[in-house]
């Protein structure tokens, strides 16, 4: 990657990286993998998703992330399908995690366990 | 994707399900069924939604509208009305209590929801390990505008203007930290991140750390420019290894584009950043214990003034920030210091991440606005107490701060409301207790921390806290006389007057406001020798009621002592000399025979 050498650079970048990041109608799912997700299994959850994914031919990016702060219900997720808000799932383990790919991600169906956002941010 | 079908969220959050949310719940799928659309709308209950006062809740997809207080009565109308005709119901809507307005969506009800995140920004929202996902989430966007934009006194005014005060206990005022360091001329001056967060039960920096490294990162380049330094230290424990390899990979990332190093973004200011690593010790949070620990010497504090400010690392003026403070930093250059102190208090600006743990439900991280009370954050935000028990107490500021108890529920929590209530800000761990917590014990507890963790340096602390924490076990083991409560409190006056350092000075404060607080709870240990709480094994006895004994001897053959006697069909008895107390026959017991006294 060469330097951002001005401002102006960093803006550009930034807004060719939202396009390529945010912009495209791509499913997007983050595993939230700080110590109190990784704790409780985030890194599994992580894998089987980018598994079985792949395995029931769905097109997604599995990122991960720090913890969003629900140590109370960790691991965490956030789905994000094209064009509608990204929902957060708690308590995901596979059977959970299967729940949310045949319902959620292919259906758009939502399940229980979601923490709806409760904060507002800048 | 086919056309999104109708979806109802039921909020499952405390609040909403002890005011009939299940009952809602319920309604709603009957009603769904009664018109034969169950196949056809998905109900589902979701967690707490963040808009307690106005619940129960409920949230309809794809249209996004929120009804408040919403009656398990109200199901037939929102099927009938909203779900098969399409018609808001404008009854259940929230007014907007200034202006009169109804409000329906996401984002209109956004402003009453009860946490704001500015420091929490980004946790779990990007990818810490990688930088594009930063910057197109703002990263770096505050360092270029103060490189193009101001000069160095621009952003410490801003700062100081702003009213943000340090995040990691004492609440100085940043910005002035900041000038005085800019004041003091040196060819060279230092940034350090204090990441040595230590208080039991606070792990809001590792979070930072771990989903937004960046954050903290830019935040100490534009330190750096304010105060015309060009190295940073982050000094971070050892004991948190994924925020370590994290802030590693982010400032590998930043260098590589050029954000950190040599003439940054093409102006004349230069800045990189290195990793120190402590070994964990709680005395090496206090700022010149970390600059000695920094330089290779014993993680020891110094008198203060000189201020690390006027002469620090290395003896150079150097600045110490928490990384919540620098959490902070960008968004108030982006959107200004007046922004930034609309909210909180009149003294206490911002807002607070707390670190909510012990005996409650939702135990996590949350961020609030200063000024939010206590009650809203452990009845709204936090889910309440587990269980249904009742709330008796909460530390703050961990072994150096207090507790706070049902009196102060309504008080306003910020820097100075904490410390005139006898606890303090600290770096924000929120430890929750109720009724079966001893508080004689809650004290021991944080002063077997202190004593721990003292360095050993000035007599008081080394001494003085041994000493108290000696009385404090000798209460607890019942073995304490009334004149034991005069003698604590006399040490706690000695210990915070004359310890060399804050660790000192603070170690007394669990103490001192559990005896100012819970007096009658310390008063029943020294007099009758009981523990109200029934924590103390020391000051119970189990008992057999003999009316309720059928003599089964299940209890007696559980005993890993044999200290249960009593023949066939014949009330048994505990031997007390024997009984080690460990409550296994009371498990065992099905006749509710056995007791504590």
């Amino acid at each position: 990657m060469p330097k951002i050498n001005s401002p102006a650079e960093l803006s550009k970048h930034k807004k060719e990286i939202r396009e390529k990041l945010y912009g495209q109608e791509k499913i997007l799912i983050r595993v939230h993998m700080g110590t109190s997700g990784l704790a409780s299994g985030a890194k599994s959850i992580y894998e089987f998703f980018r598994e079985e994914l792949e395995k029931r031919n769905i097109e997604a990016t599995v990122i991960n992330s720090g913890d969003m702060g629900y140590s109370f219900a960790e691991p965490t997720i956030e789905v994000r399908l094209p064009g509608r808000e990204a929902v957060v799932f708690g308590n995901v383990d596979k059977i959970k995690a299967d729940e949310i790919i045949e319902k959620y991600i292919k259906n758009g169906e939502l399940t229980d366990g979601i923490l709806p956002a409760n904060y507002r941010s800048i | 994707m086919a056309k999104e079908r109708i979806q109802i969220m039921v909020c499952g959050g405390t609040g909403c399900t002890g005011d009939q949310g299940e009952a809602l719940l319920d309604n709603l799928k009957l009603e769904l069924e009664a018109n034969a659309l169950e196949n056809s709308v998905n109900v589902v209950k979701t967690g707490c939604m963040g808009l307690c006062s106005m619940g129960p809740n409920i949230k309809i997809l794809p249209d996004n509208i929120i009804y408040t207080g919403v009656r398990p009565d109200d199901a037939r109308e929102i099927v009938s009305e909203h779900i098969m005709k399409g018609r808001r119901i404008e009854r259940l809507l929230f007014t907007d209590p200034g202006s009169g307005e109804k409000l329906a969506t996401e984002k209109e009800l956004s402003p009453h929801r009860k946490q704001l995140r500015i420091a929490l920004r980004n946790c779990g929202i990007i990818d810490p390990e990688s930088i594009d996902d930063a910057i197109a989430h703002d990263a770096y966007e505050a360092l270029a505008t103060a490189l193009t934009n101001m000069k160095p006194l621009d952003v410490i005014k801003l700062i100081k203007d702003s009213g943000l005060r340090g995040r990691g206990g004492g609440g100085f005022p940043t910005g002035i930290k900041w000038e005085i360091a800019f004041n003091n001329k040196s060819d060279v001056k230092y940034v350090v991140c204090n990441a040595d967060e230590g208080d039991p039960g606070a792990f809001m920096d590792r979070s930072i750390l771990e989903g937004d490294p960046h954050a903290v990162l830019e935040a100490m380049a534009i330190c750096g420019y304010a105060i015309e330094a060009a190295k940073g230290l982050i000094y971070i424990r050892a004991e948190y290894p994924l925020a370590v390899s994290r802030l590693n990979t982010a400032i590998r990332q930043a260098r590589e584009y050029g954000l950190l190093g040599t003439n940054i973004m093409g102006s004349d200011f230069s800045f990189d950043i290195e990793i120190k690593y402590g070994a964990g010790a709680f005395v090496c949070g206090e700022e010149t214990a970390l600059i000695h620990s920094m330089e290779g010497d014993r993680g020891e504090p110094t008198v203060k003034p000189p201020f690390p400010a006027v002469s620090g690392f290395r003896e150079k003026p150097t600045i110490v920030n928490n990384v919540e403070t620098y959490a902070c930093i960008s968004p108030i250059i982006l959107k200004g210091s007046e922004w930034f102190s609309s909210i909180g208090t009149e003294k206490s600006k911002g807002t607070k991440v707390f670190a909510l743990a012990g005996k409650i439900n939702n135990v996590g991280l949350i961020e609030v606005p200063m000024g939010t009370t206590l009650r809203e954050v452990i009845n709204e935000i936090g889910g309440g107490i587990r269980n249904g028990k009742k709330f008796k107490a909460a530390q703050t500021g961990g072994p150096s701060g207090g507790c706070l108890t049902e009196k102060h529920l309504d008080t306003p929590i910020d820097f100075d409301n904490l410390i005139a209530a006898g606890s303090m800000m600290g770096s924000g761990g929120l430890i929750v207790m109720d009724e079966d917590d001893c508080m004689v014990s809650v004290a021991k507890f944080f002063l077997e921390f202190t004593v721990e963790e003292s360095c050993g340096k000035c007599s008081p602390c080394r001494i003085g806290n041994k000493r108290m924490h000696e009385l404090l076990e000798h209460i607890t083991k019942g073995k304490g006389v009334p004149a034991d409560l005069e003698r604590l409190k006399n040490m706690c006056h000695v210990i915070k007057d004359t310890s060399l350092c804050g660790l000192g000075q603070s170690s007394p404060n669990p103490v001192l406001s559990t005896l100012e607080n819970f007096r009658e709870e310390y008063e029943a240990h020294v007099t009758v020798k009981k523990c109200p709480a029934g924590k103390c094994k020391d000051l119970m006895e189990y008992f057999i009621i003999a009316a309720n004994c059928v003599g089964c001897t299940a209890c007696a053959r559980v005993c890993p002592v044999g200290a249960i006697s009593g023949e066939r069909k014949e009330p048994h008895v505990i031997n007390p000399e024997i009984c080690i107390k460990c409550g296994a026959c009371m498990e065992k017991c099905k006749f509710d025979a056995i007791i504590i006294q």
